[in-house]
């Protein structure tokens, strides 16, 4: 029986500073982060010791042979009461979000992330230059061959054997494209010339197994950072996917992951999809929003991304029959399902739910109304801004405001998830102790809490169970702890 | 299935679906030139400029 997916997304947003003497995206992005965060939670610091960016799944690691780019120690770097994590990283703000059960709660907690950088050029706005302007962008490409990621984390278990995620995934990451894709104007990083693709990322992808994230990119990543019991847990590290701004795409991205996880974890898949160009395939994919482009198995067989996509629904069905399904998991094999049918009949079908759609559909009435060619400026200009996160800007969001996509989680959902932590996984222990004890805590991260309550050495609470410290787990235990200290003691009890 | 469901249903004469169908596609285009308009207010200016400085570099 698989084990929960617990899973999040970490988003690095991109930024910009108009009408600025001097533009350091690194300083700004500090202070589009001090500018938000309350004292209270800044002064809590981020604990990195359990952290190993260059640990291998497959079970080695490299040597540091000089510091390591992931080495932003001294960066600005606050935990928020709804359990996430807010920092600088590579020049970029991130979102990490929490924990979260399930693909839904995702959504909420992704869009909450969007809230608070949105909240964070309102206060920054304040406090730079005269004139200046800053723009945040939640895509992954400035159009010139520089990427920047939005990465996916699922919980699996320690016992599934690498090569069979490798063998399962890539085809699966592959094919999912036509549905989780944010579409782009125009490629980059040396692929061939198209007007439009369905994807930010495929361009960037140009290895099939690797560790690295900056350069190099591999389809599926091997960093073994587990954040929970190393012994029992990995946490796959998903770098193939685009930030979303249309929640189906968000939902159906996990929602379907999970599931094809779940399969994995209990070996139910027999078939054998492996592709015999990986890298190439991605591209393909990417490159043609007919959706009717064939990539070759290593078989033999060519098959179109929306027909793998259907033999990996008839899996899921059939898994979920045989299993115990959640409430989400059904109601993701009907979004899925009916996103495939709407993709293989007319994909503008369904503009009004996957971004790479929504976005086509709009550049394709700007080019009708004022007869625009494809490497127009203003094109490039509605890409960047379909991304912008001000709600009165972003151009998804003058969609949304004008009927034209359809929602799945309600605006009172996220406002709430953007100080409060989802409250069935360990981040609900994590949120509650910010918000109740933050004075106490010293230093915190994904899988502990290093409180200083003055009265004994300093105690770190490990949280190494990523199930555990859920609402049901804990609630008792902190309302019956007034202070810090009853917490601890509470603890020991 | 399909065939089924309709039969209860008195059938449209052409005209009458022509005459629905016009009326769909004016509205959605008044709709969508309004959208235009809409975005055109918000949409930042000397995009040209604007495309070309916006530059990323370091990122995952």
């Amino acid at each position: 029986m698989a084990i929960p997916k617990i899973c999040g997304i970490e988003t690095e947003y991109g930024i910009a500073v108009r009408e600025a003497a001097d533009f350091n995206p690194i300083l700004t992005s500090s202070l589009l982060i001090n500018a938000y965060a309350k004292p209270a939670f800044k002064r809590v610091k981020w604990d990195y010791e359990e952290e190993n960016p260059l640990r291998d799944a497959r079970g080695f690691e490299r040597p540091a042979a000089e510091p390591s780019a992931e080495d932003d120690s001294g960066l600005v770097n606050v935990i928020l009461p709804n359990g996430s994590r807010y920092y600088v990283d590579h020049a970029h703000p991130e979102y990490s979000s929490p924990e979260c059960l399930d693909a839904r709660s995702v959504v909420i907690w992704d869009k909450a992330g969007e809230r608070i950088l949105e909240a964070s050029i309102h206060a920054a706005q304040a406090i730079v230059a005269e004139g200046e302007r800053v723009f945040i962008y939640k895509n992954n490409s400035d159009g010139k061959g520089n990427s920047y990621g939005c990465h996916e984390n699922y919980l699996v278990s320690r016992q599934v054997p690498f090569p069979q995620l490798v063998k399962h995934l890539t085809p699966f990451f592959v094919s999912r494209q036509v549905f989780t894709g944010s579409g782009k104007v125009g490629a980059e990083n040396g692929a061939e010339t198209v007007d439009y693709q369905i994807s930010q990322r495929a361009d960037f992808f140009e290895v099939e197994v690797g560790l690295e994230t900056t350069f190099k990119r591999p389809i599926i990543n091997t960093r073994d950072e587990p954040h929970a019991d190393p012994e029992r847990y990995r946490r796959l590290h998903v770098i193939v996917g685009d930030a979303n701004m249309a929640e189906l795409s968000t939902y159906l991205k996990v929602g379907t992951t999970s599931l094809l996880l779940k399969m994995i974890e209990d070996d139910f898949i027999n078939d054998d999809f492996s592709l015999a160009e990986p890298v190439r395939s991605m591209r393909t994919v990417s490159h043609d929003p007919t959706c009717r482009a064939v990539v070759e198995l290593a078989e033999g067989r060519s098959i179109t991304a929306i027909d793998l996509q259907w033999e990996y629904l008839r899996l899921a069905k059939k898994y979920a029959q045989d299993n115990d399904s959640s409430s989400v998991d059904e109601d993701v094999l009907l979004q899925w399902e009916s996103v495939l049918e709407g993709l293989e009949a007319d994909p503008m079908s369904l503009a009004t739910k996957l971004d790479w759609v929504a976005k086509l559909h709009l550049l394709e009435a700007y080019r009708d109304r004022d007869d625009l060619p494809w490497d127009h400026s203003k094109l490039k200009m509605i890409d960047l801004q379909y991304h912008d996160v001000r709600r009165d800007k972003g151009l998804y969001y003058k969609l949304v405001s004008s009927g034209k996509i359809d929602r799945l989680v309600r605006d009172e959902e996220i406002d709430y998830a953007v100080d409060h932590p989802p409250e069935d996984t360990r981040a609900y222990f994590r949120g509650e102790c910010l918000r109740r004890f933050s004075p106490k805590i010293v230093a915190a991260s994904w899988d502990a809490l290093i409180f200083d309550t003055g009265d004994e050495p300093l105690r770190k609470v490990p949280t190494m169970e990523p199930t555990r410290g859920t609402k049901a787990h804990v609630q008792d235990l902190l309302d019956r702890s007034p202070d810090a200290s009853t917490l601890l003691q509470n603890l020991s009890a | 299935m399909a065939d089924q469901t309709r039969k209860g249903k008195p059938k449209k004469d052409e005209e009458e679906v022509k005459a629905e169908e016009t009326t769909k596609a004016e509205s959605s285009t008044s709709d969508i030139d309004e959208l235009l308009d809409e975005i055109d207010e918000v949409l930042e200016t000397n995009s040209e400029e604007f495309v070309r400085s916006y530059v990323q570099k370091g990122g995952q």
